[in-house]
């Protein structure tokens, strides 16, 4: 919405500069924008009237006039096509100013002198036109400054309404506020009502009642299109950014920007018959004022003549039934939609016009007559013509209710904060034209019809806030009661294992949680990923089933920017569709790619591998002081590696994998390095154990090593769980501090070397205590996995 | 007897000049060995008469004593000179970088909505997350925002269909909460959040931490003061707050909350767009038809609500001048936090 302050100032003028009065409208909650000059910086131009034009005699397109600014006859060469002998246009004279410091200098164009320049509204910085030269009214007083004859001291304020405050979508209610503000009295033009000269009328039919409860119609006749509006009209139009068509569309746009209400004009002598105000037919289509031809939904409310829509209802009119040039007798339209009903509407045929978005937030259902007698009165002062009577149409019952809304003082000191003085509560709601009564518990108001955010005590709450100035209001420290909260020692902090990632290197990241529905497939060709309806892009279009698209995409930017070594981790949902529903899992993920560590003096340039990644995945797994609850086999997985790929369970469930990329996969995304990555479901990952104290031994510990020898195909991790099921209870650590496949040993076989540990916490063990649990390893290892000792 | 000074002045020289522990121990041997010079001169002793002998033997081990106590004088000195050579040929440059992995860190987004949640659950909040695809009653419904709300238009939805949303706030989780939770309530809802628009100030996916405390004596003025000292403590500055009326379906009355401006101090520049003020955050107190939604008792309890975008605070706290960076995940911009 935007207002110019003149405009504003008939209505209500504070003794406040533009600054504060846009201060004060924004923190009322009529956020200003913007606050602009209505034309540039400019002085010494003049009305002024061209004399006479003649050719340049060495340039084409110039011509030579004679002007007249008042006190004497100047000679101005110009370039514009529409300068001509009777044209008052305004001039720069010589030391005049132009916006952008452009000073204006006695000049000769083409050998010929010229005092001064003919300007455009763009050259004024008034608007964008530049085609020719702005063309004033034939009686404009020649030889007066131009900003004091367009009253051009003045600007405009673009204020950012909320959906709420329909009722400061016209001047009026912006005035209203402002009075309130400045508690100064608003002062309306008189509108009165314009008595019928002829009888003529048309028949309205109100055949969706419920959608539109009233319509007010008049017939005008007579009328001569072709003149102008007055220049203030077009000025006041031009400022709050409507452009100027011809009088007829220009005075309903200034109905529709001064009061609110938005009204049409039918060319009279297109309508068949009378009015319709119905919902569409089935197979109706109407072509709309902007060219285009809409086929109507049966949802749609139209306003119809006896045979044909003829406007689309509150949205926008009909190209048919138009004011044209030769248009003589209009019928002129004002109605009341009800809210509810036009919502959404005209999105629903891709419209938005300053009509629909008055109709859906909701106009004075009381306005109607009083915008008509107001349209009417302007126009027949502008374009003549004989005024038929105001036909008005109601359906009472379907006008929206407005019922009393009690406000207890109680209330106002328990959700403001504070006691409102009762003089002060009164006077703001009556300010904003609340009738109010006092009852015993405090006030009863009635509301006015221009508000449709007003029906619950909490909304005359917020009227008292906002009015009264929220930062005027107390600010309080609220005090808590002590209650200690839960926090469970056995669930890990997110931030605790962001911490630790990043202690070992690695960088947080954030992907977009919508990838490539291409990358997506290539990882998880087995799920059928949540599509959006209305992606913002192709390759933004599904939900992530894993968050590698996006961690793998972040790696080759990074890789392509000359970042070879990169350790990414990010957490977030990936989106499951399931049978029954999607599931959104809260995951962690890691990528690791380039050298083991950043390049350095001391260290050889070693690639990352597998164990990199798993070491630093089960530095994270012991974070749960439960790492012997989680447990790695190989599998394979779309993408990865089929050699170096593992299933992570924790306690038999499946939580996540790690596993290279694959090699063929790697190369057709473009990575020259292997890439390692994992993924692990979050909840497996926060779940600890708490610590459980057991008595330190004070007797000494023995150490005996074990070189084993078996098939290349039996799992470490299998071989280790063997050994300590059958070490007995002395085992207190098992390190596998080799392995070893190579020359000396069966191709098909490999060397495992452990470390074995033993200790008991009431003696010292002897050689044969220690032996007899060896033993038993060793018979274990023979049967179960046909292990030789290595000599 | 006469050369005995002679022998002890050379063999003095000797030891002082011997130059490591062999030379010194082979000269422990020439003078005090078996067949050493100064054992020798004991040895002779016997040819001297009865009265000589005495004076004689005391002075040669004076000599004795005075050599074997230089000898250990000059071991212990090419002990320490030997340790001292070894220190220094050990010396290392300290200045070298050390070994290891490198630091990574956190990302500024997650550093930022923690360190948000930190003040909050300081004073009793509790962290509680929610569903990112969520349905359009707790999205919208619920929150006092039914279909065709004009306040719809400015969400710029994402659809999985007609009744499934990509979350557009927090406060669907908020919402999750009063259903499933008696008052008193305090909460703090950090997380992703979606709207359909993409260009140079919006990315299609950005954060939020929406907060909401519901009690039986919560006002406006509580939620002024709660707020004012949040955004002191986390910018640790004291700057202008104000609060300026606005509208939100589900609060009411609401708030938009601007900071005088971090970067000017509240002159006027660029990033505040020559207002002095930045806005920072919505707020309100609780809508009650978002109370009689969830089943609450619009008579004994208020409740406040807000809610900021990470990405916008975070900009401010680091002076980071390019939204889109957040999600370009460019390490040369992720190692700066």
């Amino acid at each position: 919405m935007i207002i110019s302050e003149q405009w504003l100032r008939e209505w209500v003028s504070p003794d406040i500069a533009t600054e504060e009065l846009a201060h004060q409208i924004t923190m009322a909650g009529l956020e200003v924008d913007a606050v602009s000059p209505v034309a540039g910086q400019f002085s010494g131009v003049v009305v002024a009237e061209i004399v006479s034009a003649r050719q340049h005699p060495d340039a084409d397109k110039l011509q030579v006039c004679e002007v007249n600014v008042g006190a004497e006859t100047v000679q101005i060469v110009c370039g514009a096509p529409n300068a001509r002998a009777g044209l008052k246009a305004p001039l720069a004279v010589v030391g005049g100013v132009l916006p952008g410091d452009f000073k204006i200098k006695k000049a000769k164009l083409r050998g010929v002198e010229s005092f001064g320049m003919l300007c455009a509204e763009q050259e004024l910085g008034l608007s964008d036109a530049n085609e020719g030269l702005m063309e004033l009214p034939d009686d404009a007083p020649v030889g007066s400054d131009l900003r004091d004859y367009l009253g051009l001291d003045d600007h405009t304020i673009e204020i950012g309404l909320t959906p709420n405050r329909a009722d400061c979508l016209g001047l009026a209610g912006v005035a209203r506020e402002v009075g309130l503000l400045n508690s100064l009295p608003v002062t309306q033009p008189s509108i009165d009502a314009v008595p019928a000269t002829i009888e003529d009328s048309l028949p309205v039919e109100l055949v969706a009642p419920e959608r539109c409860p009233r319509f007010v119609g008049r017939v005008l006749r007579g009328i001569d299109i072709a003149r102008p509006s007055p220049l203030w009209l077009q000025e006041k139009l031009r400022r709050v950014g409507v452009r100027s068509i011809d009088a007829v569309v220009d005075v309903t746009n200034y109905v529709m920007m001064e009061l609110g209400q938005p009204m049409h004009a039918f060319d009279l002598n297109a309508l068949q018959g009378g009015i319709r105000v119905r919902t569409a037919q089935a197979g109706e289509s109407l072509e709309l004022l902007d060219g285009q031809t809409v086929k109507l939904d049966t949802g749609t409310l139209v306003i119809a003549d006896h045979e044909k829509p003829v406007a689309m209802a509150g949205v926008m009119g009909g190209q048919g039934t138009a004011v044209s040039q030769q248009t003589t007798d209009l019928f002129l339209e004002v109605a009341f939609f009800t809210p509810q009903l036009m919502a959404g509407k005209a999105r629903s045929y891709g419209l938005h016009t300053d009509a629909s978005h008055r109709f859906e937030r909701g106009v004075d259902f009381t306005l109607q007559t009083t915008a008509m007698e107001r349209a009417t009165a302007l126009l027949l002062d502008i374009v003549g013509g004989e005024a038929g009577p105001l036909q008005e149409s109601v359906a009472a019952e379907h006008l929206p209710a407005r019922p009393d809304v009690s406000l207890r003082a109680a209330r106002i000191k328990r959700v403001l904060g504070f006691a409102m003085e009762p003089a002060e509560v009164e006077r703001i709601l009556a300010g904003l034209g609340l009738g109010v009564t006092t009852t015993d518990k405090g006030w009863s108001c009635t509301v006015p019809s221009w508000r449709f955010d007003i029906a619950i005590e909490a909304d005359l709450l917020e009227e008292l806030a906002r009015v009264y100035g929220y930062n005027r209001m107390p600010t309080t420290r609220t005090t808590t009661e002590m209650v200690i909260p839960a926090r469970p020692e056995g669930h890990l902090a997110l931030s605790g294992v962001r911490r630790h990632l990043a202690a070992r290197g690695f960088r947080e990241a954030i992907t977009y949680s919508f990838v490539d529905p291409k990358l997506q497939t290539l990882f998880d060709p087995g799920l059928q990923p949540v599509a959006l309806t209305n992606p913002i892009s192709a390759d933004m279009a599904v939900m992530r089933t894993s968050l590698l698209p996006g961690l793998v995409s972040a790696v080759l930017r990074n890789t392509k920017r000359q970042q070879p070594r990169v350790r990414l981790f990010e957490t977030g949902l990936r989106f499951l569709p399931g049978e029954d529903c999607l599931k959104q899992v809260p995951t962690l993920a890691m990528v690791v790619t380039g050298e083991r560590l950043a390049e350095g003096w001391s260290t050889d340039a070693q690639a990352s591998d597998f164990f990199d990644l798993k070491g630093d995945l089960e530095s994270l797994l012991s974070l749960t002081r439960s790492g012997g609850s989680f447990s790695f086999a190989a599998a394979r997985r779309d993408a990865l590696h089929p050699g170096q790929t593992a299933l992570i369970s924790r306690d038999e469930e499946v939580v996540g994998y790690i596993g290279a990329l694959h090699p063929a996969v790697g190369q057709e995304l473009g990575l020259a390095a292997p890439l390692y990555v994992c993924e692990i479901t979050l909840s497996a990952l926060l779940q600890a154990e708490l610590p459980q104290f057991t008595e330190l031994s004070k007797f000494p510990e023995v150490r005996r090593d074990l070189a084993i020898i078996v098939d290349r195909e039996v799992p470490a991790e299998e071989v280790m769980t063997n050994v300590r099921a059958s070490a007995g209870t002395y085992l207190t650590d098992l390190t596998l501090f080799d392995v070893y496949e190579g020359k000396g040993i069966d191709p098909k076989r490999k060397s495992l070397a452990l470390g074995l540990t033993f200790r008991d916490s009431s003696r010292t063990l002897s050689d044969q205590d220690v032996n007899l649990a060896v033993d038993q390893v060793v018979d274990s290892l023979e049967k179960n996995y046909k292990a030789e000792l290595r000599n | 007897m006469d050369n005995l000074e002679s022998l002890a002045a050379a063999a003095r020289a000797a030891i002082e000049a011997a130059e490591d522990s062999a030379a010194l121990e082979q000269l422990r041997v020439d003078y005090l060995g078996k067949k050493g010079q100064i054992t020798s001169l004991l040895k002779g002793l016997g040819q001297l008469s009865a009265e000589e002998r005495p004076q004689a033997g005391a002075q040669i081990n004076v000599v004795k004593q005075d050599l074997q106590g230089l000898i250990a004088q000059r071991k212990q000195a090419l002990a320490s000179l030997a340790v001292e050579a070894q220190l220094a040929a050990e010396t290392i440059d300290v200045t070298l970088p050390g070994r290891g992995q490198s630091t990574g860190g956190i990302h500024p987004v997650s550093r930022t909505m923690e360190r948000m949640a930190e003040f909050f659950a300081a004073i009793g909040f509790d962290v509680v997350e929610g569903p990112e695809i969520e349905d359009d009653y707790h999205n919208f419904e619920a929150l006092n925002i039914p279909a065709h709300h004009p306040a719809r238009a400015m969400h710029d939805t994402f659809y999985v269909d007609e009744h499934t949303v990509l979350r557009t706030h927090t406060s669907p989780v908020q919402v999750r909460v009063m259903e499933s939770q008696e008052p008193p309530l305090k909460v703090i809802c950090p997380g992703r959040v979606y709207r359909c628009d993409s260009d140079l100030t919006h990315t299609p996916m950005f954060h939020q931490v929406e907060g909401l405390l519901i009690d039986e004596h919560t006002s406006f003025a509580d939620l002024k003061g709660v707020i004012e000292a949040f955004l002191r403590e986390f910018f640790e500055r004291e700057l202008a707050v104000r609060f300026r009326p606005s509208y939100f379906p589900f609060t009411e009355p609401s708030a938009e909350v601007d900071i005088q401006c971090v970067n000017c101090g509240g002159d006027g520049c660029r990033v505040c767009s020559h207002t002095g003020w930045l806005e920072v955050m919505g707020c309100g107190m609780v809508h009650p038809k978002v109370f009689e939604y969830s089943g609450i008792d619009t008579e004994k309890y208020t409740g406040f609500a807000f809610g900021m975008g990470v990405e916008r605070l975070a900009m401010l706290r680091y002076g980071v001048n390019d939204l889109r960076l957040f999600f370009d995940n460019d390490l040369r911009f992720l190692e700066q936090f």
